[in-house]
């Protein structure tokens, strides 16, 4: 018998053989980036405590069905208006933050820029924006305005963290994402808890 | 000068010998960065709503996902909610919740979010019953699905 060469391996069908499998992967998988609005629901509990809370410091946002923007029952806007709305309202600072559970009395708003209107909020703290929509109300129109709500916040917060910290909101946040130092949470958490997110949704109109 | 003579020469080939490792590499790539498409969308592919104030979601595998959109048959009005691969009722929200539940660790299910992916066209009274039953299962992390973009006038129409 003769004896036969060690040939080589002839590769030159892995290019094909490799690129059938990348073509398979490309069709079959996504690459989207899931982002979105990130809410957090309020807890259901059995025995919610009835609150009193003033009028001033609601800010009533109602929306019907075709996607009408009324706000404190009696001025019509755009959703391009509510971010500078919002902004005012929470900012107003007219008054002060509600006493602590210890017993500090309540401080008035040493960060807030507004108008000081004693008809509108008195603390960041204090301040509630309530979003009433109707069950026909177009879902585009409901995260317009949760983002324009949304916005509002993150503006408020930038610049308060601009002045203390030098440094944007957002900036604060990627950075804790990259590294997670006790400092940068202390930071964020002073931010949120001076401009926190109390947004109230009611039961829609039927 | 017959160290300079013309050696006769042709186009040398092009050596192919690196094509299946860049191709490896590109595989790999996709690999590691994408995931496998999971459900196959039985009602029309909602159109989601533009927001500038967006989140990335963090931990993919910690995501359930509800879909909210027109049915494919334009003659049934009305949202669909689909979650995997059926359409259910929104009284069924819950069970689907507590299936993806189990499919996780017990210290990661408070982590879990879910990302509504909702049609702009849709009605708020679909999502908020969604939420509600939410609420009532205690999964509170909820993400409305958006793309990133600042033109919110395309989100509605008057």
């Amino acid at each position: 018998m003769a004896r036969r060469e060690n040939s080589e391996i002839n590769a030159g069908s892995m290019a094909d053989i490799a690129f059938l499998l990348l073509i398979f992967f490309l069709v079959t998988t996504t690459m989207d980036v899931d982002s979105g609005i990130a809410r957090k629901l309020p807890e259901k509990s059995e025995d919610t405590p009835e609150v009193t809370i003033k009028q001033k410091n609601i800010l009533d946002i109602t929306v019907n069905r075709k996607n009408q923007i009324l706000v404190e029952g009696t001025d019509f806007v755009e959703v391009t208006d509510i971010r500078r709305i919002a902004m005012d309202f929470i900012d107003n600072g007219g008054g002060e933050s509600a006493a602590k559970p210890d017993g500090t009395p309540g401080k008035p708003c040493d960060y807030c820029k507004g108008a000081k209107d004693p008809a509108s909020s008195d603390h960041p703290t204090k301040a509630v924006i309530s979003l009433q929509s109707d069950r026909g109300t177009t879902y585009g129109m409901y995260v317009s305005i949760q983002n324009e709500i949304e916005a509002a916040y993150n503006e408020l917060r930038n610049r308060l963290a601009l002045e203390k910290y030098k440094r944007s909101y957002n900036d604060l946040l990627a950075d804790y994402k990259d590294n997670a130092s006790e400092s940068l949470k202390e930071k964020i958490d002073f931010l949120k808890d001076s401009y926190p997110q109390i947004i109230s949704e009611p039961e829609p109109i039927k | 000068m017959s160290k300079f003579k013309k050696k006769k020469k042709g186009l040398p080939a092009i050596s192919t010998a690196s094509l299946p490792d860049i191709v490896f590499m590109l595989l790999f790539f996709f690999m590691v960065s994408t995931t496998m498409r999971e459900t196959d969308l039985l009602i029309k592919k909602p159109v989601l709503p533009m927001a500038s104030e967006v989140k990335k979601l963090e931990m993919k595998s910690l995501v359930s996902t509800i879909y909210v959109g027109k049915s494919k048959d334009s003659r049934i009005g009305g949202d669909k909610i689909q979650v995997n691969d059926k359409i259910i009722d929104v009284n069924d929200v819950p069970s689907f919740i507590f299936s993806e539940r189990a499919l996780r660790k017990e210290e990661e299910v408070k982590y879990m979010t879910t990302s509504i992916k909702a049609d702009k066209e849709a009605n708020v009274g679909t999502i908020l019953d969604i939420k509600e039953q939410l609420r009532d299962i205690n999964a509170l992390k909820v993400s409305f699905s958006t793309t990133k973009g600042s033109d919110l006038k395309g989100n509605y129409k008057k």
